[in-house]
């Protein structure tokens, strides 16, 4: 079975294989030099109070294009991988075998049809989840400069990896997702039993679990954290009103929480409301006492900065929690595959 | 023991039963035709047979076993699909490397051996084999896993006159060589005329007749005469086909003794006629009669 799955296996193999290899050499000619780069700058050296030379490390990053642009499509390649691997391994695995009547052949060897299905699932799943694997090691490995100046405050050019849109390039996650994609893409392939469609509803759903899990799931798995302090005039930045003009609210500076995933920063009465209903005299557009003494008079007001967001230390908590959640589902997709094998297709 | 054995038998694709009540018995060492129009329903049965179908109703075993119900069954039976699929990335060689790495008692020497003789390029691949190779490769497969039983669904169907009949010559030495079981299915009777000694006719979904060629033959005949109800005939002739004219009638009978009534001329019946009366009883029986079911040894 094993020789049999490598020989049907071998050219998805050798693609994704080349894409692997490009993947590496782009971040090995790369990344030597990134490490260069952050020695040579003060944050290498800086102790303590080092939020500034963070910063300055990752602006002069961002001046150099082709880094952001190696990061972000590393990041893309990553985010695709997934479809790529449930649209090309997954979806055709069995559908093809049943569009061209070749199960028929397959399934009347001395291996019964559970043991064909394990071994390629086996072989395959692990294949994607090695592959995914490699890829976050690549990309972690090359951007931990990166991740070292998000830790410590800086906030230029780069997300933190704890951002939405990044978490799910990196650490382990991308493991848990290849295994879904190819879980899905066989069940999917085995339902519709046609590759081409079962290609479309695979990169459908696979399309539609990244986008809703980090939107709707994501953010309730852990409550988060809620801090609450009081506004002084320090932390104000702006006062701002709404599209119809009835709402006025304060804007504060962005809490100092390196690596933290933040939900949200609302500034809110004692009340609870964001909407601040009547302004102070000092803050009136006519009365041009400058920005200083509005910022004073709103600090009296006893408004409440609310932040609402994720420590930093959950960060592989949430990793973990992700990859558990992905495999499970990849777990009962295959679970579905054996079912599917054995009741309906016969 | 019995090839096949099968008792009330039935499949149902949604609302259409493409095979009921279906109660049979191949005995083993035999070439068994299974034979009917397009659609009675040979294919369900023989996808039975091998378990890429599980039946509705009834129960089926094959050498004792359950269809597929694990390897060593799997390894018993030997199955060439209708349209003899094969992987058409795959070389010829890889095909039998594939044979040899599923197949515990898969006889390399001899599908060696067989792919030489039929002058088979090795690397080949098998999407660019013409039907008649295609089938030829697939029944090499089917072969050399030394299964106890072939089945073989519709095996020469898109096959030329000239490849069909060195097909089945080449099928009849395996078999001779190897003493295996067959069984195939054709909806020309010619095709299985030349090769089987046990006959089912299938049609309408249901069983017409079954049972050993010879004493098949034996015991039908073709009575022409003076145009005569059939109902005055002795309870032991079993009128399967009736043509009236205005004078004379001529009758298909099943009959375990010989016609001795010096009314009719008695005619020995081909196999294809026999077969064809058969047909044409199933597609005029109204729906709900029991056919005459017999079986034979």
């Amino acid at each position: 079975m094993i020789w049999l799955t490598w020989r049907q296996f071998r050219i998805q193999a050798a693609v994704v294989s080349a894409l692997v290899a490009a993947f590496g050499i782009l971040f090995l000619v790369t990344g030597p030099h990134l490490v260069t780069l952050y020695r040579d700058s003060a944050l290498a050296a800086c102790r303590s109070n080092c939020g500034q030379d963070a910063n300055n490390f990752l602006n002069s990053l961002s001046n150099i294009a082709p880094y952001h642009l190696v990061y972000l499509l590393g990041a893309l390649l990553i985010v695709l991988l997934p479809a790529v691997i449930g649209l090309f391994w997954g979806a055709p695995l069995v559908a093809r075998e049943l569009e061209s009547g070749t199960f028929r052949l397959a399934w009347n060897q001395s291996v019964t049809r559970e043991r064909w299905l394990a071994a390629k699932l086996g072989i395959l799943g692990l294949a994607a989840m090695a592959v995914a694997g490699l890829f976050s090691l690549f990309l972690g490995w090359w951007a931990s400069p990166i991740d070292h100046a998000d830790a410590i405050g800086a906030s230029g050019g780069f997300q933190s990896r704890f951002f939405p849109l990044d978490f799910g390039t990196r650490g382990i996650v991308p493991i848990g997702y290849a295994a879904f994609a190819f879980a899905l893409g066989v069940l999917v392939g085995l339902m519709i039993r046609r590759t081409i469609p079962a290609m479309g509803v695979t990169l459908a759903v696979i399309a539609a679990v990244q986008i809703a899990f980090p939107l709707v799931v994501r953010p309730h798995l852990i409550t988060p954290v809620r801090d609450t302090t009081a506004v002084t005039a320090s932390v104000i930045q702006g006062l701002g009103i709404n599209g119809s003009g009835n709402q006025m609210s304060v804007f504060a500076a962005a809490p100092n929480l390196p690596g933290a995933w933040i939900y949200s920063n609302e500034v809110v009465t004692a009340s609870g409301s964001t909407s601040l209903g009547s302004i102070p005299q000092a803050c009136q557009p006519q009365q041009a006492q400058g920005f200083q003494a509005c910022a004073n008079a709103l600090a009296q007001m006893n408004l409440k900065q609310v932040v609402v967001y994720q420590p930093a230390d959950r960060y592989w908590t949430f990793q973990w929690l992700e990859l558990g959640i992905f495999l499970t589902v990849a777990v009962l997709l295959a679970w579905g595959c054996f079912w599917w094998v054995r009741r309906r297709l016969s | 023991m019995t090839a096949l054995h099968t008792s009330g038998l039935g499949k149902r694709y949604r609302r259409r039963w493409a095979l009921s009540d279906c109660t049979l018995q191949i005995p083993e060492g035999r070439v068994a035709g299974l034979v009917g129009p397009n659609g009675a329903g040979k294919t369900t049965l023989l996808q039975l047979a091998v378990g890429l179908l599980a039946p509705t109703t009834g129960t089926i075993t094959v050498l004792g076993g359950e269809p597929a119900s694990g390897p060593d069954q799997l390894a018993k039976v030997g199955f060439v699909a209708q349209d003899t699929p094969v992987y058409a990335g795959l070389s010829v060689a890889d095909h039998l490397r594939l044979g040899a790495h599923l197949n515990p008692g898969w006889d390399d020497s001899y599908a060696q051996r067989r792919i030489d003789r039929l002058r088979f390029d090795p690397a080949q691949r098998a999407g660019k084999l013409s039907g008649g190779q295609r089938a030829q490769l697939a029944l090499t497969l089917a072969i050399a896993k030394r299964p106890r039983l072939l089945i073989l669904d519709e095996p020469v169907a898109s096959l030329d006159p000239l490849a069909r009949r060195e097909f089945l010559q080449d099928l009849m030495e395996a078999v001779a060589d190897q003493e295996i079981s067959v069984i195939l299915s054709s909806h020309l009777v010619a095709d299985l005329e030349r090769v089987c000694d046990y006959l089912v006719v299938l049609a309408a979904s249901r069983v017409q007749i079954a049972g050993d060629v010879d004493a098949l033959l034996a015991s039908h005949h073709r009575l022409i005469g003076a145009r005569r109800d059939e109902a005055s005939l002795p309870a032991d002739q079993q009128v399967i086909h009736a043509r009236h004219t205005d004078r004379q009638s001529t009758l298909i009978v099943h009959s375990r003794h010989p016609i001795l009534d010096p009314a009719w001329t008695v005619e020995q019946l081909s196999l294809e006629d026999l077969v064809l009366a058969y047909m044409s009883q199933a597609a005029d029986a109204p729906p709900g009669r029991r056919p005459v079911l017999e079986v034979q040894r």
